[in-house]
């Protein structure tokens, strides 16, 4: 009996260790060999190239070199070519936690764009900041009209003002339509996950009361209010032909929910395995979504932690519930996600660790850890997250959110309480089928070649 | 007539006509003639709506799960279609229905040979059957004892013409212990019949001989079980109407059991209770769920799929045989056995084994067809979703089990349409008895011969008749998971194309199947080619070869245009966002990649395909013309603007 509880004292502290440097990670040696350092993949001028040849409207900026500016922003951001730094740096100090707005994706097709940002800091007294109009406005093509989109419900934003926060007016702002949505935060997402897991590990109830969990538990409500609003933001783009700015409160949760997935319906870059990766570094690791904080201790966590939430978490269940929808359009697979949930909560690699790059870089994440994306990236090993059914689809794909089209995601939620033996066997079925088809092709192109040699060898000897 | 069908989302201009057989809409688009047809056998009711500035709104829900609004400008002309309508779509004879309009183009041999594809006398002998223990009755030939069994049954061999005729006397409706399907391997069997007769004391010795029997023809087990698939409420209250069940101490050698499955007014209810939660504009993720649950329709498929289970464990695990009987005998009795089969018995997994397993349980055995989905006008009561249950079971089983069936999501989706639409006569009447009076097999075509014939479309790629999954018995996890049992929105919410995976991975698999037989082949043809060649040069002779014309990839691909659907409406109600989005009425032209690939031998059938089938599907199916099988989803092929239905 003592020995077991020794054991469950030091198994707790050991997982709840104060000291990032005394994570794993730091100690983790790799046993394969480094094909391509993950920690410079996704390297912000390389993304930053791959729109500026549509467009010059757009400059990378150095302002938060030291993270001066902004303590949660990357050393790199972009933003309108007509701002200088020193204007960016009064926005910054008129948005929540220094967050300037900055260009979250371009919209190749029409041009269109997402900024993201924190709240503005209006106030109970309305305060407004001539540059921040000014750094909005320089977004907009002449005549244009573009989209607010405010991840907080009307009400509790204007709460905010109290504590010096707020949204933009549009008597100061009249080229843009503020548009609010409510998606929930913090520890009202946490609990939902708490019962949500709850629910599903409690095998004794009858149908009814399964349901009935499920439905309290709230979580499919945050699905589908997730992807609505993100579905609303790739349709002012891409259907309206407007930009659009998102903010909720600090700008480093709902917001990136909104501005990843609102990318993941709109570009079909994003839907690749380099794409989705990118997309992680950009909008989560780089935007300065606060990993070490919200990814503590996940469902099971018995001291109420202030600052943990499966924010990341429902973000890629709402990209499972598009890929289930558009089981072709993506190149990776349900196991893909499910590794990525994993590493985030705990993980033998760095990337995940710290809230922000100027917390990565103080810790020397990259000369001390290995990239997670190091050894995902290897060939042995994506081939176990490659979709068998992805076919290159070019095409903005919007997903339904109707209730009815929104399950659980029992791959992830389901994993450990029911066996997925069978549908293992589909999976492999599937892959088996599709590899089989392009064996064949193989062969016959390898055969057609050597027919077509021997008629013309044939030609050949016949014509002289 | 001309009428106006407008919604919310999506108002079309058309015109309404009536036939003898459908309700058609024709859409005046000038490039596509868009035409929603209707069979009148599938709608379930008809309400007139209050008027609105555009007219009078008519809305019609069909038994298939189709909801259509029409608007017509006209107070007078709606009324006039309204009971129109109501008397078309309830006829009074049988010989209203369609199926003995309808005229597949076939010869009289052709359509003989559809009737006979499906033979019980052949399924008995494929479970071994007659045998040592088992032989083929004569005793109800004319239908004598039991006029809603067919006349051909299998009883236990030491059952004697007296121990039947007693028993049947003992029993509700005549019906009496008979065999449903013998397990080779064990000779453990499921034997069917109805409520005895026992009221508070009343016994039957040939009744307990014909247990008895029963229990005789399995050496393997010294009992039997009885299941009682009624709750144990109901089947007390039917003692004091001289029904019941039976009493332990009187039969010898028996375990007795409930297993509770609500009746055919619950189920009913409980549907309708589902069907409006589906009905629900833009509702919330708790409406849903809330709506789901308060409406039990999972509770009770999960009751049907237990008694299943129970006694598929009863026969294959415990090696006893197990007679089930609900009140009558031919609802639940004929739920829970045909599912215990289909976990048994592989056969029943295959295309043609589904379709023996619904001649055998449900069609021979005297299901109530004509009642209970309401093919003819009658009881309301009698109504109910029976068959729509078990097939949802057969469907919870494949989400389970993904590679276990032979055939796909639509083969089960197609033979609940055609329950309902009267097309084809292997569903009409209650009994064997009133189909042979009506020579159905005369006048009408067999349902299964048209599946058959389409067969293709109805594959499931995963299927492979070595793979584990697919021999054997089906084994369901012991410890009850309730979250197995699923929302079926394919079925429930099969017209609102929109809320459906965009891509389906059944028919891209498929599409990727046929190519690579064509791979297959052309593979064989080469290497012949290349042989004969090179034996050909090494003789010498100069004889030049055909180049034939190399294959092309036949491309499966889903980066089709067609898979540009459109946004819904995200916005909800916002006052603060933009008019409506130009996108939002048009309609979702999602895409099912195989179009070109799944050639269908009847076009009607390529319901997998979202795309119009444009003018000329026109032809086969215009009202007039009649010669050509309008089919199955004629509604869902031929209607794309699902978005009507969104709001409707």
């Amino acid at each position: 009996m003592e020995e077991c509880l020794n054991i469950a004292s030091s198994i707790e502290a050991l997982s709840t260790l104060d000291s990032i440097t005394l994570m794993y990670p730091f100690f983790y040696r790799p046993m394969f060999e480094v094909i391509e350092d993950g920690w410079h993949s996704f390297l912000p001028e390389q993304e930053f190239e791959l729109y500026s040849s549509a467009t010059s409207e757009w400059r990378l900026s150095y302002v938060n070199k030291e993270f001066a500016v902004c303590p949660s922003y990357p050393p790199i951001v972009t933003v309108p070519k007509s701002i200088d730094d020193e204007a960016l740096r009064k926005v910054a100090t008129f948005r929540h936690g220094g967050r300037f707005p900055v260009l979250s994706y371009y919209h190749k097709k029409n041009g269109m764009v997402i900024m993201r940002s924190g709240q503005p800091l209006t106030g109970t007294n309305g305060r407004r900041c001539k540059e921040d109009e000014k750094l909005i406005n320089a977004t907009l093509r002449a005549g244009k009209r573009g989209y607010i989109i405010d991840t907080r419900s009307l009400s509790v934003a204007q709460q905010t003002r109290a504590k010096g926060g707020g949204f933009e007016q549009e008597a100061h702002y009249p080229q843009w339509r503020r548009i609010h949505k409510s998606i929930e935060r913090y520890h009202i997402l946490q609990e939902s996950l708490i019962k949500l897991v709850e629910a599903c590990n409690d095998q004794t109830h009858n149908m009814d009361r399964w349901l009935s969990k499920l439905e309290a538990s709230n979580w499919l409500t945050h699905i589908k209010e997730i992807l609505t609003t993100a579905c609303l933001a790739a349709q002012c783009i891409d259907r309206e032909g407007a930009s659009i700015l998102i903010h909720g409160t600090e700008g480093t949760d709902s917001t990136l929910q909104v501005t990843s997935l609102a990318q993941i319906i709109l570009e079909p870059r994003s839907r690749t395995i380099r794409g989705f990766e990118a997309l992680i570094e950009r909008e989560w690791l780089q935007a300065g979504h606060p990993f070490q904080q919200r990814c503590a201790q996940s469902a099971y966590c018995n001291t109420k932690r202030k600052w943990e939430a499966p924010v990341f978490l429902l973000f890629l269940d709402c990209v499972w519930q598009i890929l289930r929808q558009f089981p072709c359009s993506f190149e990776f697979n349900e196991n893909f996600l499910i590794m990525l949930f994993e590493h985030a909560y705990a993980s033998q690699f760095g990337t995940f660790l710290g809230n922000n790059e100027s917390e990565r870089c103080k810790l020397k994440l990259q000369q001390k850890t290995m990239s997670l994306w190091s050894w995902v990236n290897q060939p042995s090993e994506l081939s176990k997250f490659t979709n068998p059914l992805f076919e290159a689809n070019n095409l903005v794909i919007w997903p339904s959110v109707a209730p009815q089209s929104l399950p659980l995601w029992e791959g992830i939620f389901l994993r450990w309480n029911r066996s997925s033996k069978y549908l293992d066997e589909a999976y492999e079925e599937m892959v088996n089928i599709i590899e089989y088809n392009k064996e064949l092709q193989a062969k016959v192109n390898i055969l057609r070649r050597q027919l077509a040699e021997l008629e013309t060898e044939d030609g050949m000897q016949e014509s002289p | 007539f001309h009428h106006y069908r407008v919604s919310p989302k999506k108002a079309a201009l058309g015109t309404l006509y009536l036939t003898a057989t459908h309700v058609i809409f024709v859409e005046n688009s000038p490039d596509a003639r868009k035409e929603t047809w209707i069979l009148h056998s599938q709608i379930s009711t008809i309400e007139k709506q209050a008027t609105t500035a555009t007219g009078c709104p008519l809305l019609i829900r069909c038994k298939n799960f189709q909801i259509i609004q029409l608007i017509i400008p006209q107070e007078r002309d709606c009324h006039d279609v309204y009971i129109s309508l109501i008397c078309l779509a309830r006829p009074v004879k049988y010989e209203e229905l369609y199926c003995f309009s309808f005229n597949p183009m076939l010869d009289k041999e052709e359509r003989e040979q559809g009737w006979v594809l499906i033979d019980l006398s052949e399924e008995y002998k494929r479970m071994g059957l007659p045998n040592h223990y088992w032989q083929l009755s004569d005793v109800n030939r004319d239908y004598r004892v039991c006029d809603s069994y067919p006349t051909e049954l299998y009883v236990p061999k030491s059952a004697t013409a007296h121990i039947i005729v007693g028993s049947s006397k003992f029993r509700s409706r005549r019906r009496f212990p008979v065999l449903s399907y013998y397990y080779k391997d064990n000779h453990a069997s499921i034997c069917r019949s109805s409520q005895p007769l026992s009221g508070f004391s009343a016994r039957c010795l040939e009744d307990e001989q014909m247990l008895q029997a029963i229990r005789k023809a399995n050496p393997g087990s010294d009992f039997v079980y009885v299941v009682d698939t009624r709750p144990k409420l109901n089947a007390m209250a039917n003692r004091a109407a001289g029904k019941g069940y039976e009493n332990e101490d009187n039969y010898s050698n028996i375990k007795f059991q409930f297993i509770g499955i609500e009746n055919i007014h619950v189920m009913r209810n409980s549907l309708q209770k589902m069907l409006e939660v589906c009905e629900l504009k833009s509702p919330s993720m708790s409406d849903f769920l809330w709506g789901l649950e308060n409406s039990g329709w999972l509770r009770h498929i999960k009751a049907i799929m237990d008694a299943g289970i129970f006694i598929a464990k009863a026969v294959s695990e415990e090696g006893a045989s197990v007679l089930v009987h609900c009140s009558d005998g031919w609802d639940r009795t004929a739920q829970v056995c045909s599912v215990a089969s289909l976990l048994l018995d592989p056969h029943y997994r295959t295309l043609k084994g589904f379709m023996v397993l619904i001649e055998k349980d449900w069609i021979s055995f005297g299901h109530k067809f004509n009642h209970r989905y309401g093919n003819l006008d009658g009881d309301p009561k009698e109504i109910s979703p029976v068959i729509d249950q078990f097939i949802e079971c057969v469907w919870q089983l494949m989400e389970q089990f993904p590679c276990a069936f032979e055939f796909n999501e639509r083969f089960l989706i197609h033979i609940q349409h055609h329950i309902y639409s009267c097309q084809f006569g292997n569903f009409l009447c209650n009994s064997q008895k009133e189909r042979r009076e009506l020579k159905i097999q005369e006048r009408t075509y067999s349902l299964w011969a048209h599946l058959w014939k389409n067969r293709a479309d109805y594959l499931n790629p995963l299927f492979r008749a070595d793979h584990s999954q697919t021999q054997g018995t089906l084994h369901l996890p012991t410890t009850p998971c309730n979250f197995m049992y699923k929302f079926w929105s394919g079925m429930y919410n099969r017209f609102e194309k929109g809320m459906q995976p965009r891509q389906s991975v059944t028919d891209y698999l498929m599409a990727v199947k046929e190519e690579t037989q064509q791979l297959e082949e052309e593979l064989e043809a080469l290497e012949e080619r290349l042989e004969k060649i090179q034996k050909v040069q090494l003789n010498c002779t100069k004889v030049k070869s055909k180049q034939s014309e190399p294959s092309k990839h036949s491309g499966f691909s889903t980066s089709d245009n067609s898979i540009a659907n459109t946004p819904q409406d995200y916005s909800g109600n916002m006052k603060s966002f933009p008019s409506r989005s130009p996108s939002q009425g048009d309609e979702d032209s999602a895409l099912i990649l195989t179009q070109d690939n799944l050639k269908s031998s009847d076009p009607d059938l390529s319901a997998n395909s979202d795309q119009e089938s444009g003018v000329e599907d026109l032809s086969c199916r215009s009202p007039s013309g009649g010669e050509h099988a309008p089919s199955e989803d004629s509604g869902k092929d031929r209607d794309s603007d699902e978005a009507v239905f969104l709001t409707a």
